[in-house]
C-alpha cells in the first residue's frame, strides 16, 4: 500500500471521491509508513487508533454522500496546536503531560472538512529555533541527505517535524506555524511547499502562543495546489481570536495554474547578502528567468531596512514571548517543582521546565521590557518595524509580488550552528521581514544544490493577496519541474 | 549599555527563572553578544515613525458582555499539578 502515501493531497482526495480506495486504507498506509520511520523522530505522538476511527467515520460520510473538501485525508499536526484529549506539549518539559480540554480553531476547521489526524509532530521548543534542536524530545532528522554522505541534517525549524513528515510521505500535509520563518525555512530544507498567510487569516486560538503579533498558522504540503487546498480549510474568521480577520476566504486553489502574464515581480537588491552561496543566487536567477518566460515583468526594487529586520525581531519576539510565557507558573497546568516559598516554586518550575533557548529569549524579552530600557529597545524596535512595513508599502506601488530565496543556505548538519545563537538566527534573514509586516509568504522547492539538497524560493505578496502568491508559485512550480524526493534510508 | 552579571541576576529574578550562579557568567556573555548585535538598530532614523503594534488595520471587535462558556470547574482544573475539589492548590502566601 506504499503507493498510497506517495499521492498528493489532491490526488488522494480525488482517489477517495472516485472510490479507488477508502480512507481507512489510505490512513492505514500512512500509519505503517510512520511506524517504519520512527528514526526520523518527526512524530512525537502517534494516534493510530483515533486516526482509524476518524477514517472509518469519513468513509461512512462519503457513503452517505456527505464528504467535505478534505474528507478522509490523513494529516499531521504540529504539536503547538491544542488537540482535545490528545497531549500537546509545544515540545517542552513544562507541558510534557498537558492534555488540552479544547481543540484549536485551525485543527477544528480541518476536522470539520473531514481530515484525519495521524498524530502530533515535533518542533523546536515553543517554536523557538531554526533547526528543531531545541525540542525537549530531541531533533528531527531531515529525510534528505547530501549525496554520498550519511551525515544527519536538520529539517529546519521550528516546524521541522511537519516538514520532514511531508517530505518523507508520513502524511499528506501538515499544520505548521511561522513567527519568523518557521514554515518557510523548513519547507525549503525539505523540498516541500509552505505558506505563511497574511497575519489574521488563520485563527491563533488554541495555538500555544510564542509572539502573538507575529505568530501565524499555515500548511506544509507536497505541492502548491495542496497548500492552497489546506489553507482553504485552515483560514477563516474566529470570534475567539480578536486579531482574526472577518474577511471572506477565497478558494485559493482557483489561483493555482492561473496565468501570471503581465504581473510585475519585484527582486529586492538587499536580499543579495554577503556570503550567499552561488547556487542560491543561481536558483534565484532561474526563478526570475522562469517568470519572465511566463510573461511577468521583472522590476528591481529596494527594501532598504531589510538588514534591521532580524535585530528588530529579536526584540519584539522575545518581549512578547516573555509576556506570553509568564503563564507557566506551575499552578494551573504544566510542571510544578517545589520550593520554600511561592517565588522559589515559580523560579524552580520555570528553570526545570524551559530549555536553554526558551530561557535565553525570556531573559532578553524581560530585559528589553524592564524599566529604563523600554523606550530604547522595545519602542525603537516597533518604530523600525514601521519602517520595514513602509518599505513594502513603497514596493507595492511598483510590483504585484516579490521573489527572493527562502533561506541563505541548504539544510545544514545537526549540531553545526547550535553553539552560536546569532548564526542560528540568521537562518531567518529572508523570511522574518514578512512576519514583521504581516504579509503572506510562500516557499516552494525549485532546485537541488551540488550536494543534491533541495533549495527553496520565496514569493511575498500584498496583504490578503495570497491568490497572486499562489499563481506565481504555481508558475514557478510548473517551470521548475521539481519532482525530486529524498532517497529512503530510514 | 553592556549587561553585567548583576543585571543578568536581576532579569532572571524578574522573569522568575532560577539561574544557578555558575550559569551567570556564560549567560552574561551570551546576552551581551545578542544585545550588541541588536544595537545596530540605533542607525535607523525613526523620527516621526509611529510604532507599529498591529499589522492588521482593523479595530478591536466588540461583543456583548455575557458569559459564553464556563461552569466546568473540573475541566478547568483538569491539568492542575495539584487540585482538591475543583480548586487549584497553591502555596500559602499570606501568613
Amino acid at each position: 500500500m506504499s503507493a498510497l502515501t506517495k499521492l498528493t493531497l489532491k490526488g488522494a482526495v480525488d482517489g477517495l471521491a472516485a472510490k479507488d480506495f477508502t480512507s481507512v486504507e489510505l490512513t492505514r498506509a500512512h500509519i505503517d509508513a510512520i511506524e517504519g520511520a520512527r528514526g526520523l523522530n518527526a512524530y512525537i505522538l502517534e494516534t493510530p487508533d483515533q486516526a482509524l476511527e476518524m477514517a472509518a467515520a469519513s468513509d461512512a460520510r462519503r457513503a452517505k454522500g456527505e464528504a467535505g473538501p478534505l474528507d478522509g485525508a490523513p494529516l499531521g499536526v504540529k504539536d503547538l496546536f491544542c488537540t482535545k484529549g490528545v497531549r500537546t506539549t509545544a515540545c517542552s518539559k513544562i507541558l510534557e503531560n498537558f492534555v488540552p480540554a479544547y481543540e484549536s480553531t485551525v485543527t477544528s476547521n480541518l476536522w470539520r472538512d473531514g481530515a484525519v489526524m495521524l498524530g502530533k509532530l515535533n518542533l523546536d521548543q515553543f517554536a523557538m529555533g531554526s533547526s528543531n534542536e531545541t525540542s525537549y524530545f530531541g531533533p528531527v532528522t531531515n529525510p534528505w541527505r547530501a549525496k554520498g554522505s550519511n551525515k544527519a541534517l536538520t529539517p529546519g525549524g521550528s516546524s521541522g517535524g511537519s516538514a520532514a513528515a511531508v517530505a518523507a510521505d508520513l502524511c499528506l500535509g501538515a499544520t505548521a506555524t511561522d513567527t519568523g520563518g518557521s514554515i518557510r525555512q523548513p519547507a525549503a530544507f525539505t523540498g516541500t511547499v509552505g505558506i505563511k498567510p497574511t497575519y489574521g487569516r488563520c485563527s491563533r486560538w488554541g495555538v500555544v502562543a510564542f509572539a502573538s503579533s507575529l505568530d501565524q498558522a499555515g500548511p506544509i504540503a507536497k505541492t502548491v495546489e495542496d497548500a492552497a487546498l489546506l489553507l482553504n480549510s485552515m483560514s477563516g474568521h474566529d470570534e475567539k481570536d480578536s486579531t482574526s480577520l472577518d474577511i471572506a476566504v477565497p478558494d485559493f486553489t482557483q489561483f493555482v495554474g492561473k496565468s501570471v502574464k503581465g504581473l510585475r515581480i519585484g527582486v529586492p537588491k538587499e536580499y543579495r547578502v554577503d556570503g550567499m552561496p552561488a547556487e542560491i543566487q543561481k536558483l534565484w536567477d532561474d526563478g526570475v528567468a522562469w517568470l519572465k518566460e511566463a510573461g511577468c515583468e521583472i522590476v528591481e526594487i529596494s527594501l532598504p531596512h531589510t538588514k534591521y529586520a532580524l535585530p528588530a525581531y529579536y526584540i519584539v519576539a522575545p518581549a512578547e514571548a516573555s509576556s506570553n510565557l509568564a503563564r507557566y507558573d506551575g499552578m494551573r497546568y504544566g510542571l510544578r517543582e517545589e520550593g520554600a516559598n511561592l517565588a522559589e516554586i515559580y523560579e524552580n518550575t520555570r528553570a526545570a521546565g524551559f530549555g536553554d533557548e526558551v530561557k535565553r529569549r525570556i531573559l532578553i524579552g524581560t530585559y528589553v521590557l524592564s524599566a529604563g530600557y523600554y523606550d530604547a529597545y522595545y519602542l525603537k524596535a516597533l518604530k523600525v518595524r514601521r519602517r520595514i512595513a513602509e518599505d513594502f508599502d513603497n514596493a507595492w506601488t511598483k510590483v504585484d509580488a516579490i521573489l527572493t530565496p527562502t533561506a541563505p543556505s541548504a539544510a545544514f548538519g545537526l549540531g553545526e550552528n547550535s553553539s552560536d545563537p546569532i548564526a542560528m538566527y540568521l537562518n531567518d534573514v529572508f523570511t522574518v521581514t514578512t512576519n514583521l509586516a504581516g504579509l503572506p509568504g510562500l516557499s516552494l522547492p525549485a532546485g537541488l544544490d551540488a550536494n543534491g539538497l533541495p533549495l527553496g524560493l520565496q514569493i511575498i505578496g500584498k496583504p490578503l493577496d495570497e491568490g497572486t502568491v499562489f499563481s506565481v508559485a504555481g508558475a514557478i512550480e510548473k517551470a521548475a519541474g521539481f519532482t525530486a524526493k529524498a532517497d529512503k534510508w530510514w | 549599555m553592556a549587561i553585567d552579571a548583576a543585571t543578568v541576576r536581576k532579569v532572571a529574578r524578574l522573569a522568575r527563572i532560577a539561574e544557578p550562579e555558575e550559569r551567570i557568567e556564560a549567560l552574561t556573555q551570551e546576552l551581551n553578544g545578542i544585545m550588541t548585535w541588536i544595537e545596530q538598530l540605533a542607525e535607523v532614523d525613526t523620527d516621526g515613525a509611529e510604532p507599529l503594534t498591529s499589522v492588521v488595520a482593523t479595530g478591536l471587535p466588540l461583543r456583548d458582555d455575557v458569559v459564553t462558556m464556563g461552569g466546568e470547574p473540573e475541566v478547568v482544573t483538569g491539568n492542575a499539578p495539584k487540585s482538591v475539589s475543583n480548586f487549584f492548590v497553591v502555596p500559602k502566601v499570606v501568613e
